[in-house]
């Protein structure tokens, strides 16, 4: 996966160079606006982690003025003004994920994954039935099977599920989570999500000797088969 | 810029000009038009005194032919005052009057008309300057012609006393209107001046000064004050911003040092690359827990600074209620607590739905915390939403220790913790967080005695 990421503050983007190569990416950098266009319009990059404030050109006009150009690669922007019509703004300027400052790198990292995953697998992701190992979502009749025996969620349970599974050998944080399942963009300061994932956990993975649903500690969770890597 | 420049260029003086000239047209067509009246009515009445002498010379005339005539015109022609007579022959040979000349033809010519003349005086002199009347001639029956007339020197001088006045009136009005212009611009500049001043020393730093309001209640006091208030707004903004920075400085100093200080007994106290490792964990979870402290501050700072306004929407509470108690639902069964929730449908709010989801998770987090009596098991919380009076309340309410009475205002504060709460994990800022949001739907939170317990009310306006 090539990342671009435009940030103006040197410090901040060498250690997300940094991190990111270390976990196996290339990742160039643009210290301002307009570097950054015209990396981002010649390069093949898969996704663009864009800071919202930079010199020359800001990050939001950056993001419009590429979607005007029909380059739709997918774009995290990074901001410290984490209100939430900021959120909005980014997302209406044609940004697909919103991180505001300060933040673990562990987040941006499965938010990045994420994010080119979901471009990379783009016509088929959408499918209308998610499949891991023996477990199988149907996403219109609202069936989970596993191993041919149906599986009884909440609405709340399917749609977390549903979630982890369309993001599936990927790390899925909690914050993440509480986006996309209860559209919610606050810190989970406590274990709410948590409480959630094991409830889902008992109903998926108890009496099956393969677990799926996998905690990636000081990160998230991951719906994959076998237990390779960081376990809890 | 010179003085005189900048006095000719500034509103006040054009605008003393501009009236001015309408000024000066306005006395010209005054005046103008009075004297033209005046004339007319001298002519009118010049013509009818003459009618009326012809009549009457006329009649003496008819009654008693050309001697009664010429007796009743040396009469008259005796009298002094202005009136002018000629009586002649068909050939205009003189009979009797007081005019010698006449432009030749005049006498031939009945009618009334205007021309020049000379007369003869008492003393029999002959008038040298040829003088203007305005004359009427008469056929008499027999060929005989009979002119009376006026002088009309009279009008022409009044004419010119009304040319004079004219000239008079226009320098008085020029230099009347410069004076007023110069005195009245002079005036507004140097307030204008004044307030330039003023505003240039606020500029350059005394944020205590305001402009001086001259009590007239007129536009530039208007303005003044109008300047003076936004002043005032920006200066308490600009404290109120001074006092958030301070805080946030100084309430992030205790956990810097207490990171700082891990971090150094960590270096110094370490033994084995494990030992190093666990601490510098512990070092990237507190600086966690600092980011997080940051974030709440800064989201507190931002309510309270009324920055959130522009991103308020119409939403439905009771749905953000019902979200928030399902998302907790599961970590209260966890802790054994029952989370009894009744909620009226449709409570219409103009707000932040993710703000008002983040108080209730911070509420629903401290009941959970704190709702348990101490040692004494788990006890049942309560969520309530419904309508009353024009406003929601949304209720939580534990079954705990609750909080005293004289604490209840204490703990809204930023980073007051209860004694009883030390020994949990928190920052004391829940709460606080909880009131900002209230305070930017224009709602208030209130603490109350849930007997036993705390009851906590967050109260909001209907969305009409």
């Amino acid at each position: 996966m090539r990342i671009l990421i435009i940030e103006d503050d040197r410090e901040a983007a060498s250690y997300l160079v940094k991190a990111f190569r270390e976990a196996g990416y290339v990742a160039d950098h643009a210290a301002d606006g307009l570097d950054g266009y015209a990396m981002a319009e010649a390069g093949d990059y898969d996704v663009l982690v864009v800071d919202r404030m930079l010199p020359k050109l800001d990050g939001l006009s950056l993001i419009r003025s590429l979607r005007e150009q029909k380059i739709e690669t997918p774009v995290l922007i990074l901001s410290a003004l984490g209100q939430v019509d900021d959120r909005v703004k980014g997302l209406r300027a044609g940004g697909d994920d919103y991180l505001p400052k300060p933040y673990a790198f562990s987040e941006l990292l499965a938010r990045v994954e994420v994010l080119s995953r979901r471009r990379a697998a783009m016509p088929a992701a959408e499918s209308t039935v998610y499949r891991i190992a023996d477990l199988e979502l149907d996403r219109l009749s609202h069936r989970v099977t596993r191993s041919g025996q149906e599986i009884l969620l909440q609405p709340r349970e399917f749609r977390l599920l549903e979630y982890l599974m369309r993001n599936a050998n990927q790390v899925v944080t909690r914050t993440m989570l509480l986006e996309h399942v209860w559209d919610y963009h606050f810190d989970p300061q406590t274990n709410v999500i948590d409480v959630h994932v094991s409830r889902l956990r008992a109903k998926i993975d108890k009496g099956f000797d393969k677990p799926l649903i996998h905690t990636i500690r000081g990160a998230g969770y991951m719906v994959r088969v076998g237990a390779e890597g960081a376990e809890e | 810029m010179n003085a005189l420049g900048k006095l000719v260029r500034t509103t006040a003086f054009k605008l003393s000009f501009a009236y001015l000239i309408i000024f000066t047209v306005f006395a010209f067509v005054t005046l103008g038009y009075v004297a033209w009246s005046a004339q007319k009515l001298l002519t009118d009445q010049f013509v009818s005194t003459i009618q009326a002498e012809i009549g009457g010379l006329a009649e003496q005339y008819r009654i008693g032919g050309l001697r009664r005539l010429v007796n009743s015109v040396e009469r008259r022609s005796r009298r002094p005052g202005a009136s002018l007579y000629l009586v002649t022959t068909s050939n205009g040979e003189r009979i009797a009057g007081n005019v010698v000349a006449l432009p030749p033809g005049v006498i031939d010519r009945p009618g009334q008309f205007e021309t020049f003349y000379s007369r003869t005086e008492e003393s029999g002199e002959n008038d040298v300057e040829p003088s203007h009347a305005i004359v009427r001639v008469y056929l008499l029956p027999g060929g005989f012609r009979l002119m009376v007339g006026r002088d009309i020197e009279e009008r022409k001088r009044l004419r010119d006393i009304i040319h004079r006045a004219f000239g008079y009136s226009l320098l008085f009005i020029g230099v009347l209107g410069c004076v007023g212009a110069w005195f009245i611009a002079r005036r507004v500049l140097k307030r204008v001046e004044d307030m330039t001043e003023t505003t240039r020393h606020i500029m350059a730093g005394d944020l205590g000064g305001r402009l001086k309001i001259a009590g007239t209640g007129d536009e530039l006091d208007r303005l003044a004050q109008n300047l003076n208030d936004m002043l005032e707004r920006i200066g308490e903004l600009m404290h109120g911003m001074r006092e958030v920075s301070d805080n946030i400085a100084h309430d992030l100093k205790t956990p810097l040092t207490r990171l700082r200080n891990k971090a150094d007994e960590a270096l110094r106290t370490a033994k084995s690359p494990d030992e190093l490792k666990a601490a510098l964990e512990a070092t990237i979870e507190e600086s966690d827990n600092l980011i997080r402290i940051f974030n709440a501050l800064l989201m507190i700072a931002r309510l309270e600074a009324g920055n959130a306004r522009e991103g308020l929407a119409d939403f439905d509470a009771a749905e953000a209620v019902r979200d928030v108690a399902e998302l907790y639902e599961a970590l209260a069964e966890e802790a054994g607590v029952a989370l009894e929730v009744a909620v009226e449908g449709d409570l219409p709010v103009h707000g932040s739905r993710e703000l008002l989801g983040q108080a209730m998770a911070n509420l629903l987090d401290n009941a959970l915390k704190y709702g348990a009596a101490p040692g004494g098991p788990a006890q049942a919380i309560s969520v309530e939403a419904r309508r009353r009076d024009g406003e929601v309340l949304v209720v939580v309410a534990d079954r705990g220790p609750g909080i005293p009475e004289a604490e209840r205002n204490r703990v809204l504060e930023r980073f007051v913790r209860l004694e009883t709460a030390r020994s949990r994990p928190g920052f004391g800022l829940g709460l606080s967080l909880v009131a900002a949001v209230a305070r930017l739907h224009g709602g208030a939170l209130r603490l109350e005695d849930n007997r036993p317990g705390l009851r906590v009310v967050l109260a909001l306006p209907l969305k009409a």
